[in-house]
């Protein structure tokens, strides 16, 4: 039995767990449709296919490290946590970083992930050198930007539905410490949180924190958190000799799956109160874990959603369209009333070449729902009016969207063709690609 | 407790227990020399190794079942502070049963190899004064089932194999230590079906190697039922025994 994050979908699947490329590319060939799944961070049912799921757990292994360069190649099952957990201490850190370092590369890639510095640095496929991508025919194929150009566009985002992807090589990120430089804002609306969004664009990390429960004036009532990597000469000079150096915290692991009553509306609205109070504004020197990764201290946080499980929300805007767009949004969750505390606003920069690749310039916003009826009927509006803006839906965290929502994709004909060229068609297939028509 | 002693030499190292040994061992801070049939399909776990704890890796061949053990044991770099015989064959029973050569492969993969191989380091561990042998056993050792009594013999014979190394040893310095897995999740036991309540992952085998060299203990179960249960089935009269379908 298996699901992504958010526990729901569940689907018993057939799986094969290789121990080496040769295995995994063995088994592409043997199931008639497979779908290649990381570390199940994705929400849904984008890692789902009861005919087989190709587990990448024993597939993680770093290969080189050029230091002069500054690039890593590892194999794709492997740990995000594990590459920070070895290579921060010698001063790198991963170019785009998603919310949370259990996720593997292949996942990263395939999901093209985004960071906190999407407005500058751009997606994870951004920052590949090249890829070797399995196929279930038995190739193996070197992509990058100058080979096979295509495949390479289309699994950068193309959720595992191009290939397996073995191995990758990236470019690593200099740091000087293991420190950022936050600086906090409040926003008393969404107006405010849009006009920091844009003079913040020079600093390297910016996300907004919003209270999704208020409405009218204080609509979008929202903390921002920008950040740069603290460099060397910031930090207290008693800790300049050791800038690497940081308080082991054993994660805490959420025990037992929460009573629904414990997310009703009141409780969460008392916590975004405190939250939004609790935080100072001003600049402060954090660690980088809990800047990136506020939630990997609690290890299996997702069984506070009780049994049932949740669904998260996030949709990307064009600029031009995230100011009235988003207000729309907003509002209809506020008036839906279901209680959500993480609803997540971000500035992104431009789009990338993954013809499945999610972002867009504009503003992405995110949010976790419990699974409910009444929840998928908001989710099916909050579609609608993300469509009329011209925005689009992140398949990474969906479970639920109906077909057409892969409308906001414009480049999907392309990506079909490449699925057709190399006869994937059939024989790399998700639930997530079944319910989304993606052919 | 006291640390491992460096370099760690694990023969068999392609298998997933052994993997995981690996990992545990260079996380200490261990140097490794690895070795296996096919040392090539190393490569990844070595440069993983290098990377993630800067361990310095060593790939070398053996086969456990070459006649002369020497010409491996006078090949390696240095002698090794510690080392970990994981090679094993569970083979077919069936099969083992019906042809002497297969019975013969499994009975020289579990106890004539490895026990000549240990000899031969124990011998120059024996004259520095110092080391440790760890040597995966079976519980399938302990009492000779129906279903698997050529693996299970063979294991019996190298458990008392380090049993009697260890008593040879025991005021030379040298540990000597005896795992008795029980079931683990590996590729030698892909597709049974097993009680997950009686089987470890490959990690939980390695680390409770590593605390038990660290601890000095003699034998250990990695999932401490597996005590009890072997217990009461060494206890079932012998008469009895053989009428159980095991
Ligand atoms: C708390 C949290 C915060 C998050 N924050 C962000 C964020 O800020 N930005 C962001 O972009 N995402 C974010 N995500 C989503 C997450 O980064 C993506 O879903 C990512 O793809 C998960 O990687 P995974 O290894 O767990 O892959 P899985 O969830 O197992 O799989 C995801 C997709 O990748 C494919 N895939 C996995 N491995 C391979 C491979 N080797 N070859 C080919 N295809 C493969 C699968 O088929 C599937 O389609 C967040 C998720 C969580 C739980
Ligand atoms: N899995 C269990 O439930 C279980 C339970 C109790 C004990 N054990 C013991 O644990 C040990 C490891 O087993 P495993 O489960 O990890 O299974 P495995 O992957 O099959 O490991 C067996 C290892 O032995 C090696 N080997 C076989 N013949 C060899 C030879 N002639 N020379 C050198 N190496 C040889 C294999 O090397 P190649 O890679 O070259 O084939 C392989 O690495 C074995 O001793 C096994 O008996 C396992």
């Amino acid at each position: 039995m298996l699901s992504g994050w958010g526990r729901w979908p569940i689907a018993r699947c057939a799986v094969t767990e290789p121990g080496t490329s040769a295995a995994a590319g063995a088994a592409l060939a043997d199931f008639t449709s497979i779908i290649p799944r990381g570390n199940g961070r994705s929400y849904g049912d984008a890692s789902l296919n009861p005919d087989g799921v190709l587990l990448t757990s024993r597939l993680g292994h770093m290969l080189t490290l050029d230091e002069a360069a500054g690039v890593l190649e590892c194999e794709g099952g492997t740990l995000l946590s594990d590459i920070i957990e070895a290579l921060l201490p010698r001063g790198w850190f991963a170019p785009v970083t998603p919310g949370t370092r259990f996720v593997t590369v292949g996942g990263m890639i395939a999901a093209d992930v985004h960071g906190k510095n999407h407005h500058g640095a751009g997606g994870f496929g951004g920052h590949l050198l090249w890829l070797d991508l399995a196929l279930p025919d038995g190739r193996v194929l070197r992509c990058s930007p100058a080979e096979h150009e295509e495949l390479f566009a289309a699994t950068c985002g193309g959720m595992g539905l191009t290939g397996l992807i073995l191995r990758a090589a990236f470019r690593l990120l200099r740091v000087e410490t293991a420190r950022i430089r936050q600086r906090t804002v409040r926003a008393p609306d969404l107006d405010a949180a849009f006009a920091i969004f844009e003079s913040a664009q020079d600093w390297t990390y910016s996300v907004a924190w919003i209270d999704g429960l208020q409405t009218d004036a204080r609509l979008g009532r929202s903390l921002l958190f920008l950040g740069e990597h603290a460099r060397a000469e910031e930090l207290p000079l008693a800790e300049r000799s050791r800038p690497f150096a940081r308080a082991a915290r054993a994660p805490k692991r959420v025990p037992i799956d929460f009573p629904a009553i414990a997310l009703s509306r009141l409780p969460v609205r008392a916590f975004n109160t405190l939250y939004y109070q609790r935080q100072r504004p001003g600049d402060a020197l954090v660690d980088l874990y809990p800047y990136f990764y506020p939630l990997d201290a609690l290890l299996e946080w997702n069984r506070i959603y009780g049994r049932r499980g949740f669904v998260q929300y996030q949709c990307v805007l064009p600029l031009a369209e995230s100011r009235a767009g988003m207000r729309r949004l907003l509002e209809a969750i506020a008036r839906g009333g279901n209680a959500s505390f993480l609803a997540v606003l971000k500035r992104m920069g431009a789009e990338s070449f993954g013809h499945l690749s999610f972002p867009m310039e504009g503003y992405t916003l995110a949010m976790d729902f419990p699974t409910s009826t009444g929840n998928l009927a908001l989710l099916d509006r909050l579609d609608a009016i993300t469509a009329e803006h011209g925005g689009r839906i992140y398949l990474a965290k969906d479970a639920r969207a109906a077909p057409a929502t892969m409308r906001g994709y414009p480049r999907l004909e392309r990506f079909r063709a490449v699925r057709r060229d190399y006869g994937l068609v059939g024989r790399l297939e998700s639930l997530q690609s079944q319910r989304l028509e993606i052919g | 407790m006291t640390q491992p002693l460096s370099p760690v030499l694990i023969i068999g190292a392609g298998s997933d227990i052994a993997r995981a040994l690996a990992r545990a061992y260079a996380a200490r801070g261990c140097a490794l020399i690895l070795a296996a049939r096919d040392p090539a399909a190393l490569a990844t776990l070595a440069s993983d190794l290098e990377i993630r704890h800067r361990a310095a890796v060593t790939l070398v061949a053996c086969d456990v079942t070459a006649a002369d053990p020497e010409p491996f044991v006078t090949s390696l770099p240095v002698l090794p502070g510690t080392v970990v015989m994981v090679a094993g064959l569970l083979g077919d029973q069936a099969e083992s049963a019906a042809d002497a050569a297969v019975a013969e492969r499994v009975m020289a993969t579990n106890y004539n190899g490895p026990a000549r191989l240990l000899l031969s380091l124990a011998r120059r561990m024996e004259a520095r004064g110092s080391g440790a042998i760890i040597g995966i056993s079976s519980v399938a050792g302990e009492r000779g089932r129906g279903s698997n009594f050529i693996y299970g013999s063979a294991k019996a014979g190298f458990t008392a194999f380090l049993s009697g190394l260890r008593n040879h040893l025991a005021r030379k310095g040298v540990h000597v230590l005896t795992v008795k897995p029980g079931f683990v999740a590996t590729r030698m036991t892909e597709g049974m079906e097993l009680p997950p309540r009686l089987t470890a992952r490959p990690e939980q085998v390695a680390e409770a190697i590593l605390r038990a060299q660290e601890k000095g203990r003699d034998v250990v179960y990695v999932k401490p039922l597996w005590r009890m249960i072997m217990a009461i089935i060494r206890a079932v009269p012998e008469g009895v025994f053989k009428k159980l379908s095991l």
